[in-house]
C-alpha cells in the first residue's frame, strides 16, 4: 500500500434481507486523523461502524486495520475501541474500574493500572475521580470517561457512535472543540459517526457523506461545501436554496439556466453530461445571495424574488422569499447593510455564478 | 457467535426449564387427571369410568361447597378490588415524597406473618374470649361474651386481608405509570369525577386490576387455613374436601377428581376475566 | 382526585379516616399476636397478666415450656430451613436460567414456552401439591408393588415439598430476575467485548453484577415464600413437619402465648429478611 493507513476497506456490503445497509464502501483513513461519516438516521453509518468493531460480520468486502485482516478477528481481539452513543458506562463499577476494565483484560499489573488511570483521567481533564460512580457525574464528565476507557488503551483507532447526542446544545460546543483537541493531543485515529453536519464539519480533517449505504462524497469539510459532488452533498451539508430550470446555454464549465419564470441565471457545472434543453437544478447558498438596487456587480447575475417574511435569529437573520413559486432563503447580514424589508416587497438577489453549482435535474 | 455455538447454548438453557415444566407441572397434572378417571375395584385392580365425576353432582355436599368456594371467592375479590382501590391510588396519586414510600412498605406488612400467622392474629380478636369481644363488654355495649369468629363475615375478613397486598402492589405500579395530564385532560374537557374514573383512571388501570384479581381470586379459592380455621360448621371450603379425600380417606382418585374440577374452574375464572377485559396473561403477569 | 384538583375538606377528611381504618386493619392482627407474646398468662386473651419471657425462655419446669425449649417446634423450624435452602436453591438458579432464556433468546416456540412458565402462577397450591402426589407418590408405589423396589424418596417428606415448593416459586424467580434482565442495556456488553473481554468474561464481569441485587431479592421472596407455605406443603410433607403444619397442628389442639412467641418470632426474621432486600436495592 502507498501510504500508511490506519484503516482500509474495500467493497464493503452487509446485507439485511434484500436491501443493502452498507453497500460497496471503500474508504481508507490513514493514520492520526479525525475521519467523519455523515448521513441521516437509517443511511447505514451505525451498521459500518458497528462492521469495523465486529460486532457484524460483512457480507462482501475486506476490512484492514494497519495492513491486518480483520473480517474473522472477533471483536475483543481488535485494536479498536469504541465510544458508544450512549457511552455504555459500567453502572455496577466506579470510573476507575470503568477505566481499568480494558487494561485489567490485557493483565496489566495493578499499580501499573492505577498509574495509568491517574495520568488518562488527568489528561482528559477529570483528575482523580477514580473512586466516583459514573451515574454521579454530570454528561460532559461522563463522555470524557467514555473517552478515557478507550483511549488508555492506547488504541489504533477509535470509534464513536453519536457521542454527544445526548447532550444539550451549549456542552455539545464545547465538546466538539475538546474532542478535536483531544484528538490531536493523543494522535490517535478518529472515526466519528454522526448526523449532525455541524459536528463533522468542526472536526474533521475527511468526512464521507453517506446516503442509502454508499458513500457520496468523500472529502475536508472546505470542499464539501464549495465543492458538494451531488445534489445530495449540496442540500445536506450546509443550507442550499434550490432552483429548478432549463439548460440554456453551456460554456467554460458554465451553465446558463432558464427558470420557470423566464429569467435566466448562471452557475458553475458540478456534472457533465448535461446539454441545452435538458432540466437542472441550480443550487445556491443563503450566504452567497446578496441584495443589489439596480447596480450589478462585474459577473454577477441576479434574479427577483417576492418576500414572504423576515426570520430574525441574530447572525442567522434570513428573509424568506419565493422566485415563481420556488422559496428562496437569503442570509440577512446584521451590519446594517441589509435593507428594510416588508411582505409582498420585490427585490433582486444577486450571486458569483461561481459560488453557485449546477446538477442535472433528477439526478440525485 | 456461530450457529451451532448459539444451538448449544440455546440447548444448555432450555433443558433445565423443560426438566422443570415437564417433571414438575406437566406430567404431575396429567397424571392427576388420569387416576381421576380411574375407578378403584379391589385393592389393586383399576378400571376407567366417570365415577369419580358422578359422584361430584350426585352428592349435594360437594358440588354444593363448590359453588359457595367460587361464588365466595368473587365476592372476596370483588371487595377486595373496592377496599384496595382507595388505597392504591392514595399511595400512587396523592402521597408525596417519603409518605409514599412508606405507606406503601406498611402495605407489605402482612407478607411478614406467613397465611397461619395472620388468621391466628384474627381468631384472637374474634373469638368469645377475643379482644374484641372483651373490649365491647368494658364498653359496656354488650352484656356476655361475643361470639365473632366461625361465620362466613369472618371468613370474608380474613380472605381479604390475606389477599390485600396482592391487590395493592399491581394497582400501585400501573396507577404510578399513569400520566395526571390524562386526568386533568378528562376534567378539562368537561368530565365529572364518575366520568372521569369510568373512562379514564379505569381503562388505564386495568392491566392491575385484572392481574390483582387473577391473584386474589386464585389465593382465595385455593386457600385452606383462612376457611378451616375461622369458618363455622357450615362453611365449608372446597379445598379441604381435597385434602379430606387424599390425608383422611386415602380416595385418591376421588381426590384426583375434585382437583381437577378446582382447577378447571380457576383455569375458567382466569380465562373468562382475562377474555372480558381484553388483557393477556403475559401482559398481565408477566 | 389528583393534587390538582381541587377537592372538598369533608371529602378529605373521609378520605383520611379511610386511610387510617386501613392501616389499623393492616396491622392489628399483627400487633396483637405480637403483644400477646409477652402476656404472663396461660392463654393468648384479655386480661394483660404482666409482661414475661416465658413464652421464650420458660424450661419446662414450672409448667411452661417457651419456644427456645421446645423441641419440636424447634425441630419444626430445622426442618423448614432446610427446605427453605433447598427451595432457594434450586428456584434462583432455574429463574437466571429461564430469565437468560426467555430475554436474551431468539427461537420457535417462545411465546408458548412463557406461558407454559407462568402457569404455576395461576394453579391453586393445593392442586400443585396434590398432583406431585399423586405422580410421585403413585409412581412410588406402582414401582414397589411391580418391582418390590422402594423409591423412598418419592414418598411423601422434605424431598417432595422442596419439589412441590420450588414448582410455583420457580415461576416468581423468573420473573423478578427477568424484569432485571430486561432493564439491561445490551451495549453494555458489547462495551466489554470492545475493551477486549471475552463473552463469557464479559458476562460475569459485567451482566452478572447487574443482576445481583435482583438475585439476591428472588433468593430472600423464595425463601420467605418457602418457609410460609403451607397450601402445598401440607399435602406432601412427611414425618418431618415444617414449621407451618406444626403450627397448625397446634392451633387446633388449642392455642397457647408459645404460638404467638413462635409467630412474632418469625415476622421478626421477615422483617429482617425484607429490610436486607431493600437495602440491596437501595444500593444496587
Amino acid at each position: 500500500m502507498a501510504t500508511e493507513s490506519d484503516l482500509s476497506c474495500n467493497g464493503l456490503i452487509r446485507r439485511f434481507g434484500k436491501t443493502a445497509a452498507v453497500d460497496h464502501i471503500s474508504l481508507d483513513v490513514p493514520a492520526g486523523t479525525f475521519f467523519s461519516i455523515l448521513g441521516p438516521s437509517g443511511c447505514g453509518k451505525t451498521t459500518l461502524l458497528r462492521l469495523l468493531a465486529g460486532f457484524d460480520k460483512p457480507d462482501e468486502g475486506d476490512i484492514f486495520i494497519r495492513g491486518q485482516r480483520m473480517n474473522d478477528v472477533p471483536p475483543n481481539k481488535r485494536p479498536v475501541n469504541m465510544v458508544f452513543q450512549h457511552l455504555a458506562l459500567f453502572p455496577t463499577m466506579t470510573v476507575g474500574d470503568n477505566i481499568g476494565y480494558g487494561l485489567k483484560r490485557r493483565k496489566v499489573p495493578a499499580a501499573e493500572r492505577r498509574k495509568r488511570i491517574a495520568r488518562v483521567l488527568e489528561q482528559v481533564g477529570l483528575p482523580g475521580l477514580e473512586q466516583r460512580n459514573p451515574q454521579e457525574l454530570s454528561g460532559g464528565q461522563r463522555q470524557r470517561v467514555a473517552l478515557a476507557r478507550c483511549l488508555v488503551l492506547e488504541p489504533t483507532l477509535l470509534l464513536l457512535d453519536e457521542p454527544l447526542g445526548a447532550l444539550d446544545l451549549k456542552l455539545r460546543e464545547q465538546m466538539k472543540v475538546e474532542l478535536k483537541h483531544l484528538q490531536k493531543q493523543f494522535g490517535t485515529t478518529f472515526v466519528y459517526i454522526t448526523h449532525d453536519q455541524s459536528e463533522a464539519m468542526v472536526m474533521s480533517d475527511q468526512v464521507a457523506v453517506m446516503k442509502n449505504g454508499r458513500f457520496e462524497q468523500v472529502a475536508p469539510p472546505e470542499e464539501l461545501y464549495r465543492e458538494p459532488a451531488t445534489p445530495f452533498v449540496a442540500g445536506f451539508v450546509g443550507d442550499n436554496n434550490r432552483l429548478s430550470g432549463e439548460v440554456v446555454t453551456l460554456a467554460d464549465n458554465m451553465a446558463d439556466i432558464r427558470l420557470d419564470n423566464g429569467e435566466v441565471v448562471r452557475g458553475r457545472l458540478a456534472a457533465n453530461g448535461l446539454s441545452s434543453g435538458d432540466r437542472a437544478e441550480l443550487y445556491v447558498r443563503p450566504e452567497s445571495l446578496m441584495f443589489t438596487g439596480e447596480a450589478l456587480k462585474d459577473g454577477f447575475c441576479a434574479m427577483q424574488a417576492k418576500v414572504l417574511t423576515t426570520l430574525f435569529d441574530g447572525a442567522n437573520s434570513r428573509v424568506e422569499a419565493e422566485n415563481g413559486g420556488q422559496p428562496v432563503f437569503a442570509r440577512l447580514p446584521q451590519d446594517g447593510t441589509a435593507p428594510r424589508l416588508t411582505t409582498g416587497a420585490e427585490i433582486r438577489l444577486a450571486w458569483d455564478p461561481k459560488l453557485a453549482r449546477v446538477y442535472g435535474a433528477g439526478q440525485s | 457467535m456461530n450457529a451451532s455455538a448459539s444451538r448449544l447454548s440455546l440447548w444448555l438453557l432450555l433443558t433445565p426449564f423443560l426438566l422443570w415444566i415437564v417433571l414438575l407441572v406437566l406430567v404431575p397434572h396429567l397424571q392427576m387427571l388420569r387416576v381421576s378417571f380411574q375407578v378403584r375395584e379391589s385393592w389393586d385392580t383399576l378400571a376407567w369410568g366417570l365415577e369419580q365425576y358422578q359422584n361430584f353432582f350426585s352428592e349435594s355436599y360437594y358440588w354444593r361447597t363448590f359453588v359457595r368456594t367460587g361464588v365466595m371467592s368473587l365476592f372476596t375479590t370483588f371487595l377486595t378490588l373496592l377496599i384496595a382501590f382507595p388505597i392504591a391510588w392514595y399511595i400512587a396519586r396523592l402521597a408525596r415524597g417519603r409518605s409514599k414510600g412508606i405507606l406503601f412498605l406498611a402495605c407489605l406488612i402482612p407478607f411478614w406473618a406467613s397465611e397461619l400467622v395472620r388468621t391466628y392474629g384474627w381468631m384472637i380478636l374474634l373469638r368469645e374470649s377475643g379482644l374484641f369481644s372483651s373490649w365491647l363488654q368494658a364498653l359496656g355495649w354488650v352484656d356476655g361474651p361475643v361470639e365473632m369468629l366461625y361465620n362466613d363475615v369472618a371468613v370474608i375478613i380474613g380472605l381479604v386481608y390475606n389477599g390485600l397486598l396482592f391487590m395493592v402492589v399491581p394497582l400501585v405500579t400501573t396507577l404510578d405509570g399513569m400520566d395526571e395530564n390524562l386526568v386533568e385532560a378528562g376534567y378539562d374537557l368537561g368530565g365529572g369525577h364518575a366520568t372521569v374514573l369510568r373512562e379514564v383512571v379505569i381503562p388505564w388501570a386495568m392491566p392491575g386490576i385484572v392481574s390483582g384479581c387473577i391473584v386474589v381470586f386464585m389465593l382465595t379459592l385455593g386457600s385452606y387455613l383462612t376457611p378451616i380455621l375461622m369458618g363455622g360448621k357450615d362453611s365449608a371450603w372446597f379445598t379441604e374436601q381435597i385434602f379430606t379425600q387424599f390425608i383422611t380417606r386415602f380416595n385418591w382418585e376421588q381426590g384426583a377428581a375434585l382437583g381437577v374440577l378446582l382447577l378447571v374452574l380457576s383455569s375458567l375464572m382466569v380465562w373468562l376475566g382475562l377474555k372480558l377485559t381484553g388483557q393477556s396473561l403475559r401482559k398481565v403477569m408477566g | 382526585m389528583i393534587r390538582s384538583v381541587p377537592r372538598s375538606r369533608l371529602f378529605d377528611a373521609l378520605y383520611l379516616g379511610y386511610l387510617v381504618a386501613f392501616f389499623v386493619y393492616l396491622a392489628l392482627p399483627l400487633l396483637v399476636t405480637a403483644v400477646f407474646a409477652f402476656n404472663d398468662s396461660p392463654f393468648p386473651s384479655l386480661p394483660w397478666q404482666g409482661f414475661t419471657l416465658d413464652w421464650y425462655l420458660a424450661d419446662g419446669s414450672a409448667g411452661r415450656t417457651g419456644l427456645f425449649h421446645d423441641d419440636s417446634l424447634l425441630g419444626a423450624l430445622w426442618v423448614s430451613t432446610k427446605i427453605a435452602f433447598w427451595v432457594t436453591l434450586a428456584s434462583v438458579a432455574l429463574g437466571c436460567v429461564n430469565a437468560v432464556l426467555f430475554e436474551r433468546l431468539q427461537f420457535r416456540g417462545k411465546e408458548f414456552l412463557y406461558l407454559l412458565m407462568l402457569l404455576p402462577l395461576v394453579i391453586p397450591g393445593v392442586i400443585l401439591g396434590v398432583s406431585i402426589l399423586v405422580f410421585y407418590s403413585g409412581t412410588a408405589n406402582e414401582v414397589s408393588r411391580l418391582w418390590g423396589i422402594e423409591l423412598d424418596v418419592f414418598r411423601p417428606g422434605m424431598p417432595l415439598v422442596v419439589m412441590g415448593q420450588v414448582t410455583f416459586i420457580t415461576t416468581l424467580a423468573t420473573l423478578v430476575i427477568g424484569a432485571r434482565l430486561r432493564k439491561f442495556d445490551r451495549q453494555l456488553e458489547e462495551a466489554a467485548l470492545n475493551l477486549g473481554a471475552t463473552p463469557l468474561v464479559a458476562w460475569f464481569t459485567v451482566t452478572l453484577p447487574w443482576l445481583l441485587p435482583s438475585i439476591l431479592g428472588a433468593a430472600a421472596m423464595a425463601f420467605l415464600m418457602s418457609f410460609e407455605n403451607f397450601n402445598t406443603t401440607v399435602m406432601l410433607t412427611g414425618s418431618d413437619t415444617p414449621l407451618t403444619v406444626a403450627l397448625f397442628n397446634r392451633l387446633r389442639e388449642g392455642s397457647t402465648p408459645v404460638l404467638n412467641a413462635v409467630a412474632l418470632f418469625l415476622m421478626v426474621v421477615s422483617a429482617l429478611l425484607a429490610l436486607f432486600t431493600l437495602r440491596q436495592k437501595g444500593s444496587g
